[in-house]
């Protein structure tokens, strides 16, 4: 008995000692393509580096609290933070009106030029958004930037192109897919570095500034954040930071006076008090009904880029299965182990990494238009699917029948066209069904190829209003009308093709 | 009168088994000709060569142009009956449609389906689907009819208007070759019987005489299983 006392004495001893020890600091950032923000160490890619990181940890340190870094992508940072995936993100993530809404957000610790980059050759024709009239110019989506670019193309005509991450919007400026990249002066920089043959213009489109972010009823640890910051500023250890990722310039200590100079407004406000000359101030929302009648034109132009998509990209994949099925059921053996290998690797790979492939890695031999690469990429794709869908109808059809045809004396064409091929179709038509709704929900994925479909703009809608409700189920109701339908009509026409054995 | 078919010395071999031996066999215009023998005798191979779906090893075959009717009728599931018939004159012989229906209407009524033109395959019974892939093998209007085991699927009755209809069609100036266990129906319907064992021609003649006196062993075996399958 003292022995067992003893024991849970000991155990409840080290779990007190547990509960004393300070939870780490989570802080969530985006890994990818984030230098000099947040990136995979080079000498230790299992640690990650960059100015935000180093804030991190000076802020985790002030708090007595070990860092923990949690991976989050760059886009989906500010639901990670309202559903507590981390305590506070710090990865370039910009000073907007709704992101102040919806989050506790900290005092800006960076002030950040947009700017504009073009190539060499077209540094004189490209000074200014107005004179890209007709032109793409691209950013990274979800951003102040991309906002500047949605302004600019209603009022100077251009084309806003949206990408996921900030390095192939120039790669695709150098090579040509765009005219002109609008991004934050630190990214600019690095990518001129990576790109020769781009110039930036100095002048700033606009200003905009990076801050931390927490949950919205962290308003606490918000305010030790603040502190922190400011202390920061005060004593140079942002600047030493800022200095040692070469990010350091002329706009960081006016950025400081003005914000250690309003002090005591800062940050309680739910609003930035700086002002921020020249920023583009996103959609508001103050009530849903606005921000449905707001967004529901570009959903409905979105849905109908989907449902364009995926029919372009089914007819391609169901002539190109057809004729890979044919070529596997009657061509020779080379044909056949050919076509084998095309099924095979086309399954076998994900449909993402063949968009990655076929929009960037082929831009140096063919600079496929991302509509119709998405459309290639999802065609090819599909086709290895419904190709093996057909050939298993194909040999659903009695060989006696083949034998009967022959005797007839149908060509072997023939014997295909008008016998084997109808019924086929008939067998494949319910799994041809599936294909192309699954097809319609895939074809979410060709956003990473700067499509802006259906899920893309919903994403943008979410991001500007800070919720997911109401575009989530505006979105699905877009999905279920172009899929049900389809359902609807592919059960008709089986009830009257109804064939033995399908 | 010559031949519409002709079949000298016809061998063919599946990996190690012999299936036919030299194989000797003739059809004449208004002839039935009916190929006995057990399961695994070489019946079915014999029309299938004829046909041309099989190629022998070695022997000859001079034929007229065939139609078959299969043991499973094997009809285009896709197509209602009368499209079934009309599909290869239309899309072969380039008969217009028009006149491909009206032959192929014809043929149907001929064969007692006339009024399941309409019906798609699976929507027959046995003997309608028989008879519609009767004429859809005479819409072509070949020489010679072969037919694999005609009266499998059929009872008594039915057995009896297809045997008038086969005559019928011999009558008309065409050679019809049939396999069949079914002794009855040979000895009522066919004009000469071929018995087959191992894959040659065992015996042959005017079926009356042949099943009644049986010479070679094995048209006695072929019998006595037949009656045996009976009782």
């Amino acid at each position: 008995m003292r022995r067992l006392v003893a024991c849970v004495g000991l155990v409840l001893l080290a779990a007190s000692a547990h509960a004393q020890a300070p939870a780490p600091l989570r802080w969530g950032g985006d890994a990818e393509g984030g230098a000099p923000f947040v990136e995979a160490d080079p000498s230790d890619p299992s640690r990650v580096a960059g100015f935000d990181v180093e804030i991190a940890e000076h802020i985790a340190a002030r708090l007595g609290r070990t860092p923990q870094f949690i991976q989050v992508a760059f886009q989906s940072l500010d639901q990670s933070a309202r559903r507590g995936d981390f305590d506070i993100g710090l990865s370039g993530i910009e000073d907007i009106h709704a992101r102040r809404q919806s989050l506790a957000a900290s005092i800006p610790y960076y002030e950040f030029r947009e700017v504009l980059t073009v190539r060499e050759g077209d540094r004189e024709r490209y000074r200014t958004l107005a004179d890209l009239r007709g032109r793409r110019v691209a950013t990274l989506g979800g951003t102040m930037a991309y906002d500047l670019l949605l302004e600019a193309a209603r009022s100077h005509g251009i084309t806003a192109v949206s990408y996921d991450e900030d390095v192939h919007p120039y790669s695709d400026l150098a090579n040509g897919r765009v005219d002109a990249v609008v991004l934050d002066h630190v990214l600019a920089e690095r990518a001129m570095r990576r790109n020769p043959g781009l110039v930036t213009h100095a002048a700033a489109l606009a200003i905009g500034h990076y801050i931390v972010i927490t949950a919205p009823d962290h308003t606490a640890l918000r305010d030790q954040l603040d502190t922190i910051l400011r202390d920061a500023m005060r004593d140079g250890t942002l600047e030493r930071i800022f200095r040692k990722w070469n990010v350091w310039n002329e706009d960081q200590p006016a950025l400081f006076a003005r914000v250690l100079g309003t002090a005591g407004t800062l940050g309680t406000a739910g609003t930035n008090p700086l002002g921020t000359p020249g920023t583009v101030r996103t959609v508001g929302t103050d009530s849903s009904s606005g921000a449905i009648q707001l967004y529901l034109p570009s959903l409905l132009r979105a849905a109908v880029i989907t449902l364009a998509l995926s029919c372009f990209a089914m007819a391609l994949a169901v002539a190109l299965g057809s004729l890979i099925a044919i070529g596997r059921v009657y061509g020779d053996r080379v044909t056949r182990m050919l076509l084998t290998v095309y099924v095979e690797v086309m399954r076998g790979t994900p449909v993402l990494l063949q968009l990655f492939v076929i929009y960037y890695g082929l831009a140096a031999v063919i600079r496929l238009p991302a509509f119709i690469a998405a459309l290639v990429g999802l065609g090819l794709n599909y086709a290895a699917y419904e190709s093996e869908i057909y050939r298993s109808a194909l040999e659903a059809v009695p060989r006696g029948q083949m034998d009967a045809a022959r005797i007839l004396g149908f060509s072997n064409f023939q014997a295909v066209r008008l016998i084997r091929a109808p019924q086929a179709f008939r067998i494949a038509l319910a799994p041809m069904t599936n294909d192309f709704v699954a097809l319609l929900k895939d074809s979410s994925l060709v956003s990473v190829i700067t499509v802006v479909e259906l899920t893309k703009q919903t994403q943008i809608f979410a991001t500007n209003i800070g919720s997911w409700l109401l575009p989530g189920l505006l979105c699905a109701a877009m999905y279920l009308m172009m899929s049900l339908p389809l359902g609807y009509l592919a059960r008709r026409l089986e009830e009257r093709w109804r064939m033995p054995g399908a | 009168m010559t031949a519409t078919l002709t079949v000298r010395g016809l061998c063919l071999t599946r990996g190690a088994r012999a299936i036919l031996q030299g194989v000797n066999l003739d059809a004449r215009a208004g002839e039935v000709v009916a190929l006995m023998g057990l399961s695994g005798s070489g019946k079915t191979t014999i029309l299938r060569v004829i046909a041309g779906l099989e190629t022998p090893d070695a022997g000859v075959v001079t034929a007229a142009k065939a139609g078959m009717v299969f043991q499973f009728h094997y009809l285009f599931e896709h197509l209602s009956a009368i499209d079934n018939v009309t599909l290869a004159p239309m899309h072969v012989h380039g008969v217009s449609a028009a006149a491909a229906r009206a032959r192929a209407q014809g043929l149907l009524d001929q064969l007692g389906v006339g009024h399941r033109s309409g019906a798609l395959p699976r929507e027959l019974s046995g003997g309608e689907a028989q008879r519609v892939a009767i004429a859809r093998a005479l819409a072509v209007d070949p020489p010679l009819l072969l037919l694999d085991e005609p009266t499998a699927s059929l009872d008594p009755a039915r057995k009896n208007d297809l045997g008038d209809a086969l005559r019928t069609l011999a009558a008309s100036g065409r050679a019809l070759v049939m396999t069949s266990h079914d002794d009855d129906f040979v000895r009522e319907h066919a004009t000469r019987v071929v018995v087959l064992a191992n894959g040659a021609v065992v015996e042959e003649g005017d079926p009356r005489e042949v099943l009644a006196n049986p010479r070679h062993p094995a048209t006695r075996e072929l019998l006595q299983v037949e009656r045996a399958r009976l009782r």
